[in-house]
């Protein structure tokens, strides 16, 4: 058989990136921006989600909530990614991001009530223009690309500072073409954004290698012309230092980037899901051992920056939040049942006064 | 531009509006598939690029789930997008972002967002293209909450309603009936007045027939009005223009008088917007109707390649079949 000669055309590098190991050593130096300040922030957060997470999923397992998914053993990714965000920027999340809406500034009886079945919960009081979380697939990053080109667009008409979307996502989503289109825009566009796909193994019940036949998701992002590379997404030092590297490139308009975060789903997909039934008891036992919170507790132990005392004060001032929050979520007056046309359009097309009528009256008992 | 004494197109009437906002509206972007050098393939946006600039008016890469999605995110930081569509029967891939997104962003965000995005795409049978590009598939659009679907028929109406389209603060689907594109001029001055939507327009009156048709069906519609005319059969000839949400009360108050309706649409009839409207009028006035609502529309068959295209699309004789069973129906007591 004749085997054709062919030339090299091009190559490419996919580069990891990890500070903490799976004991929570540092494998190299930590970047300047992880003061023992900032470090502290992230394990506060990153247990607050945790928080939040195991109280919505009981309040889903007693009727309370809705289905909920899970972000538990990847609180990393989004409190990280969400910290590299400044106000100003716009953060398009998908909707396994409880620790990144905290850190956003979103309120606990927020993300209580959009699982909760009451669309207020939407309204993000405290990041304005951020995009609702998007449950359809991949489709929040083609809205990110059209944010980005917002934000240069402004930039150019006002010469203010450059301002960055930034999408996530699972790997999951990375099938999908939505994924693709976006990316190629944000290529050839120049835009200023960031993907950050959280590779959490899987997707639903399929898991990654049946997902894909590439080595990294990271390297899809060559196809599309922008960098990508891949980190320990488990390691709230590396996320962080990737995606404020990505943030820093487009601003300067340099463009986008993608970031895979390496992490593990150790919940089930959602409160709807049973992952019993398609994965094994040893593979999430193992997931188990490399999980964010108590490696980022290990590193701060060993520079006696944290301790049992102040573990035990923080679990205290979180029950106090979480709390808090429920109260405030379930003392909340009912939203009126009208409000399903108050906010369809901008104003009410007179074709819908009849509808809007026979709601209210309804509602009100007095249609008979 | 091109007001001259035998006025524009509705091509370039839809030129003239993007141009006018373009111009007066800095949020407003146009963008999508050859519309930047090339004006687009109907030349809807033509020399637009060369005079707003290629940062407003821009070629994307084909992907029309992009188009619809991008759209979206433009919105909702502010800017106006419009966004074309080649054709309407490449709009499909964009189906997701349109309806999933585009009209529910003010709904699932209790207003903090919104999409004031239209959505262009030329539709409709009649000139002779390839398969997949002669499709009305209105009616699916029109189920959508919180979405506008708005069809001009003339260059005035296709003007004004545009404009209307780009200052509503909600999504618009905005369907060019391509087949008229070019059938006819009138004059269309460039003063930036916009028409009402949600408003049906009534093109001709008469106290006999209701007629109510849209986009290009227009053309035959009144055709067969004008045929009707000369047997001494007077017709109101009725173009809701806003689809979706559709104003039934000028049909009702046409019926009033008329008590006859017959609904001509060029797409399938089952499920159609025939259908919505025919149902509407039997809520609202079915005592008033001396005779069922007709329907001339395609056949519910696959919008066939051009060789059979007119056996399809309903022509004034089709129509004047239909005006005829509404006006020769007479009630059987059942006694």
């Amino acid at each position: 058989m004749h085997k054709p000669r062919l030339q090299l055309q091009a190559s490419f590098d996919i580069a990891y990136l990890q500070y903490l190991d799976k004991q929570g050593q540092a494998t190299q130096p930590l970047p300047d921006f992880a003061t023992p300040d900032w470090l502290s922030h992230c394990h506060r957060q990153m247990q607050l989600a945790r928080l939040v997470d195991d109280r919505a999923v009981k309040l889903q397992r007693t009727g309370r909530l809705g289905t909920y998914p899970s972000t538990l053993g990847q609180e990393a990714i989004g409190v990280a990614t969400a910290n590299a965000l400044m106000a100003e920027d716009v953060y398009c999340p998908y909707y396994r991001e409880t620790g990144a809406l905290l850190e956003r500034g979103v309120e606990i009886e927020e993300i209580l009530a959009i699982w909760g079945g009451d669309e207020r919960g939407q309204n993000f009081q405290h990041a304005p223009k951020d995009l609702p979380i998007c449950v359809p697939i991949a489709t929040q990053m083609l809205h990110a690309a059209g944010v980005a080109f917002a934000l240069k667009y402004r930039h150019q008409q006002n010469n203010q500072p450059l301002q960055v979307a930034v999408a996530s996502s699972g790997e999951g989503a990375t099938s999908k073409g939505d994924f693709y289109e976006a990316m190629n825009l944000a290529g050839v566009w120049k835009l200023p954004m960031v993907f950050v796909v959280n590779n959490n193994q899987w997707a639903i019940s399929v898991p990654r290698n049946a997902q894909t036949a590439t080595q990294t998701i990271a390297q899809k992002a060559i196809a599309a012309g922008i960098p990508a590379l891949q980190v320990d997404g488990n390691d709230v030092v590396a996320v962080a230092w990737a995606v404020r590297d990505a943030m820093e490139r487009a601003r300067r308009g340099e463009g986008a980037a993608l970031v895979e975060a390496m992490s593990y789903r150790l919940c089930d997909h959602t409160t709807a899901d049973d992952a019993s039934r398609y994965r094994s008891a040893s593979e999430l036992e193992q997931a188990w051992q490399w999980e964010p919170v108590k490696r980022l507790d290990n590193y701060l132990r060993a520079q006696g920056l944290w301790s049992d005392a102040k573990q035990q004060d923080l679990d205290r001032e979180l029950a106090q939040v979480m709390e808090v929050a429920l109260t405030n979520w379930e003392s909340r007056a009912p939203e009126p049942v009208t409000a399903m046309f108050d906010h369809l359009y901008a104003r009410l097309p007179e074709g819908l006064y009849e509808q809007y009528d026979q709601l209210r009256d309804e509602q009100q008992g007095v249609a008979e | 531009m091109a007001a001259q004494d035998n006025g524009i197109t509705l091509v370039e009437a839809v030129t003239q509006a993007l141009a006018f906002e373009l111009k007066n509206d800095p949020q407003v972007v146009v963008f999508g598939q050859d519309i930047g050098a090339n004006g687009g393939v109907f030349r809807a946006t033509d020399g637009l690029q060369k005079t707003y600039g290629a940062d407003r008016v821009l070629d994307t890469p084909l992907a029309e789930t992009m188009i619809a999605g991008i759209a979206v995110g433009m919105a909702t930081q502010g800017l106006r997008p419009i966004a074309e569509f080649q054709f309407m029967g490449f709009i499909y891939p964009g189906l997701d972002h349109i309806l999933s997104h585009a009209a529910r962003m003010r709904n699932r965000t209790r207003g903090r967002l919104s999409c004031p995005i239209v959505y262009r795409a030329p539709y409709g049978g009649g000139i002779h293209a390839p398969e997949h590009h002669s499709e009305s598939t209105e009616a699916m659009f029109t189920h959508i909450p919180g979405l506008r679907v708005v069809v001009p028929s003339s260059p005035a109406r296709a003007y004004g309603l545009l404009l209307a389209a780009i200052r509503d603060p909600d999504p618009v689907l905005f369907l060019e009936p391509k087949r008229i594109y070019r059938a006819a001029k009138q004059p269309v001055p460039d003063d930036g007045e916009a028409l009402p939507l949600d408003r049906a327009f009534v093109l001709r009156e008469g106290a006999d027939l209701t007629l109510v048709a849209w986009g290009a069906s227009i053309k035959e519609t009144l055709a067969a009005a004008e045929q009707l005319s000369r047997e001494g059969i007077e017709a109101d000839v009725i173009d809701p223009a806003t689809l979706k949400p559709l104003d039934i009360h000028t049909i009702i108050d046409s019926l009033e008088k008329t008590r006859r309706c017959v609904i001509v649409h060029e797409a399938a009839r089952f499920g159609g917007l025939g259908a919505e409207i025919a149902a509407q009028i039997q809520e609202y006035a079915f005592d008033l109707l001396d005779a069922p609502v007709q329907r001339v529309t395609g056949y519910d068959a696959v919008m066939p390649y051009y060789q059979l295209e007119n056996a399809y699309l309903p022509g004034v004789e089709r129509i004047l079949a239909g005006a005829r069973a509404a006006l020769e129906y007479v009630r059987d007591s059942g006694e």
